[in-house]
């Protein structure tokens, strides 16, 4: 038995290692500045994981192999614990000072650094369950947000006035992100109700929107398309359908596009 | 059954027993009752994950308004997930191996006559029954059940009924249990460590604690600060709720388009005290996993447990480091970006101790005379996928790649590997050992050992494709995959749907044999495994006073295997002068 147990470990840690390596499930095409790090990062992660993942399974799998039924002389691990230690300490000391002091570059790159200047601005609105993206308009200006003006009968997702407000007149408020192709983008994120997410897989951009904060997030876009922007915070009944698309332009479609925007209110 | 030493009425001795193994078993049968509500609930979820539109037959009489018709609604999918998670981290994870086979076991490993305060250990059970009740009763409130998650993430969970469906009386209810829950185990972990520390036997030093008994008192001492800060936790989330408070809750905020009259609340705070309870949990639950097949693997391989003081001294760092590392929930919740990096080091640094225990495990099954039990296996098991669990944390304790996985189902298949299946894995092994010496009968091997292999290839088949889903972007907590990109993975999320339910039939094959063992299995005898910890030395089941009047004198440390003992064999019980 202890040898069918042997060849069931075997069989499942090589299987579920060949699943990973063959990519047969595997992340959708990148398409930001940022985001090829992200994919480095992860990809070196896999291939220290994967190593100690078959190495530990094929170890307790010989080890109960030829242990099964034995009756002869217990023998005792070489060197005994210490060489356990040593091991354990070495192998995830030094991955962990790898993974560290390279992955805290990736992470700098998205999150400790400011947005590139001249970036385009985009505020988002999150709330139960829809995004809305807020372009500032001609003015280069945006509006104040006023939570008691804020109601969903009469569109006005992000509270202007634009009665008392004239930077808030000529904002344009839409159901998509469209960006321009290859041009820094910052987002502002805001939430009205409860906690949501904003998670692009493609971009590689996931970023939690809380309430009574303004989170930035910027990244830059590198090829044209449509691509699903989900929540991944669970944030009620309608969670699973809040969602809106990111739609990538080529710079001049974005200025057409831009152009043919009428003011929110 | 128990021998009783004063005469005393059935409800005395059987209900409300102040004895610690009635309690313990009374935590045990409360957890076998609540995972099998629990896995019943993930059943639903992932027959609607796998053919959402398909009604369950009889679901529509059970739940008229969350599935009318058999068909789960969304808001219903969200209330089975939270409630699902909800019992099976607390009422589960949390009983069972700490309080179940703690409360039956530690007294007598130590060689006590009962727990150091065993009317606070009765206490603590009837607590935890009390919660349990509170939260089921959240099925049957009004607006529905709770669906924030069981990790209630305000401000949904503390606005109330504007934000929806179940964010009414059950996620008040949802509030209360828990904060009962910290209660109980509060009086719990103050038991476990009073005891441990003050009636241990003549010649039980803390050198010669069985490893159970030292996982069971780190635990204790993990749980005693966990609990005491989410019991403050959920009491200001309930002041938020019922009292117009705003802990959790800031200004401005328009739900349903009114305006909450709330103010200065911070949404961060809640996750900062949960995630500080909530990262411990986690080694709540592992952690008397790793004390039972510390103790279980140099029984049946015949031979010590390598590194017996290393193993303690991991078991110590993990402990501590368990307090430091809660921001690695939180690298995408807005927190200040640059703390990322300072709870990332800590999370991969804990890896260290749990690689070592994990490299002590396989090294002690080197040249051993291997005896393949039920509880063997499912300790052999119990290394196989935590470690398949443990290192799919590489990924999510590293704030770049966690950008990337964070909110997918490579994080279900994560903590599911590494707290789940293996804390179950201890459970199973436990059982399997321990029965002998809780019911005083032999449980069937045959039975036990299917129960092993149709379980070890079901939770492998279960788990390990979600992260395939994770790495293909698939996002959890949805209740329907509508959005185009994952509808691809639809057939893979109905082969796991197939193997849940079939893995979840299996474990009725594990309820028959425990209750059938219980009522017909053969007798047990004192020592069936050939073990030299305390507990075996006495009969099975143990008299009322443990020990039958004596006091266990210990001469022996636990780990005594592979060496010449009297009458030729090849172990040392630790009282081996009696």
């Amino acid at each position: 038995m202890g040898k069918f147990f042997a060849a069931v470990v075997t069989l499942i840690a090589l299987a579920s290692a060949a699943i990973f390596a063959l990519h047969i499930w595997w992340l959708p095409p990148d398409i930001s500045t940022h985001g090829s790090r992200i994919d480095r990062q992860l990809n070196e992660t896999m291939i220290v994981a994967g190593i100690l993942f078959v190495a530990a399974q094929l170890a307790l799998a010989t080890f109960v192999w030829r242990s099964g039924g034995a009756r002869g002389p217990i023998k005792t691990f070489p060197g005994g614990a210490t060489p356990m230690v040593v091991l354990a300490t070495v192998l995830v000391g030094i991955e962990i000072l790898v993974l560290t002091f390279v992955g805290s570059k990736v992470w700098a790159g998205v999150y400790q650094t400011p947005a590139a200047p001249g970036s385009l601005q985009i505020e988002v609105q999150a709330e139960q369950f829809a995004f809305y993206f807020r372009y500032a308009g001609a003015d280069g200006r945006f509006g104040g947000m006023h939570p008691e003006l804020m109601n969903d009968a009469t569109e006005n997702f992000f509270g202007l006035d634009p009665a008392n407000d004239t930077t808030a007149r000529d904002d344009i408020v839409v159901g998509s992100l469209v960006i321009p192709v290859n041009q820094p983008i910052e987002l502002r994120l805001h939430a009205k109700d409860v906690n949501h997410s904003l998670y692009v897989p493609e971009l590689r951009i996931q970023q939690d929107i809380v309430p009574g904060m303004v989170i930035p997030l910027h990244f830059t876009a590198t090829q044209t398309g449509k691509y699903e922007l989900v929540c991944t915070q669970l944030c009620g009944l309608g969670h699973y359908s809040m969602r809106a698309y990111v739609d990538v332009k080529s710079p001049a479609d974005f200025m057409q596009w831009l152009k043919e925007q009428s003011p929110a209110l | 059954m128990t021998h009783v030493a004063v005469a005393q009425s059935f409800l005395r001795r059987q209900v409300f027993s102040v004895d610690h193994k009635v309690i313990g078993r009374q935590y045990l049968d409360l957890a076998l009752v609540a995972v099998f509500t629990g896995m019943l609930l993930s059943w639903l979820m992932r027959f609607h994950l796998g053919w959402p539109e398909t009604p369950v037959p009889g679901l529509g009489k059970l739940a008229p308004t969350g599935a009318a018709g058999g068909v789960i609604t969304p808001e219903y999918y969200l209330a089975l997930m939270t409630m699902h998670g909800t019992i099976m981290i607390f009422f589960v994870l949390t009983t069972a191996p700490f309080a179940g086979f703690g409360n039956f076991l530690l007294p007598l490993q130590v060689g006590a006559e009962d727990m150091a305060f065993p009317r606070i250990n009765m206490m603590s059970f009837w607590v935890t029954l009390l919660a349990f009740l509170v939260l089921l009763t959240a099925f049957f409130v009004g607006d529905g059940p709770p669906l924030s998650g069981w990790t209630a993430y305000a401000p949904l969970s503390a606005v109330g009924e504007d934000a929806g469906p179940g964010q009414g009386a059950g996620q008040t209810l949802w509030a209360i249990s828990i904060a009962i829950f910290c209660v109980a185990q509060l009086l719990g972990a103050l038991n476990f460590i009073a005891t441990t520390l003050d009636l241990r036997t003549k010649g039980m030093s803390l050198a010669r604690l069985p490893f159970a008994t030292w996982a069971w008192l780190i635990t204790a001492v993990i749980a005693l600060v966990a609990f005491a800060v989410l019991l403050p936790a959920c009491i200001l989330l309930i002041l938020d709720r019922v009292a117009g408070t705003s802990f959790f809750i800031p200004g401005g905020l328009v739900i349903s388009d009114r305006l909450q009259p709330h103010a200065g609340g911070s949404p961060l705070l809640w996750q900062h005290l949960f995630w500080f309870f909530g990262h411990p949990e986690v080694y709540i639950a592992i952690l008397p996993g790793f004390g039972v097949v510390s103790q279980i693997l140099p029984v049946f391989a015949r031979k010590p447990l390598l590194g017996p003081r290393v193993f303690i001294t991991c078991l110590i760092a993990i402990a501590f480091l368990s307090y430091t590392v809660w921001g690695h929930h939180m690298f995408l919740s807005g927190m200040n970006p640059f703390s990322a990096t300072l709870f990332s080091v800590p999370t991969l640094v804990i890896t260290i101790p749990a690689a070592i225990i994990t490299l002590l495990w396989i090294g002690t099954i080197y040249g051993a005379r291997l005896r393949l039990t039920s509880a063997s296996l499912f300790a052999l098991g119990f290394v196989s996928v935590f470690v398949t669990g443990g290192l799919s944390g590489f990924f999510l304790a590293q704030p770049s790649t966690d950008i990337y996985l964070h909110g997918t189902y490579f994080v279900v298949a994560h903590f599911h590997f590494v707290m789940g299946v293996a804390a179950m894995f201890g459970i199973f092994a436990g059982t399997y050992f321990w029965f002998p010496k809780l019911f005083g009968r032999m449980m069937n091997e045959t039975l036990g050992k299917w129960h092993f292999w149709l379980t070890f290839i079901g939770v492998y088949s279960i788990f390990m494709p979600m992260h395939y889903l994770g790495l293909a972007g698939n996002v959890r907590r949805y209740s329907a995959f509508t959005d185009d990109y994952l509808q691809p993975l639809i057939p893979l999320h109905r082969f796991i749907t197939v193997a849940a339910l079939f893995t979840g039939a299996v474990q009725l094959l594990f309820l028959f044999n425990l209750m059938r063992s219980r009522l017909r299995g053969p007798k047990a005898p004192n020592n069936p495994w050939e073990a030299t910890t305390l507990e075996w030395s006495t009969s099975s089941p143990p008299p009322h006073d443990n020990f039958g009047g004596r006091r266990a004198v210990v001469t022996h440390g636990p780990n005594e295997y592979g060496v010449t003992g009297p009458g030729g064999r090849d172990y040392l019980m630790q009282a081996e002068s009696q």
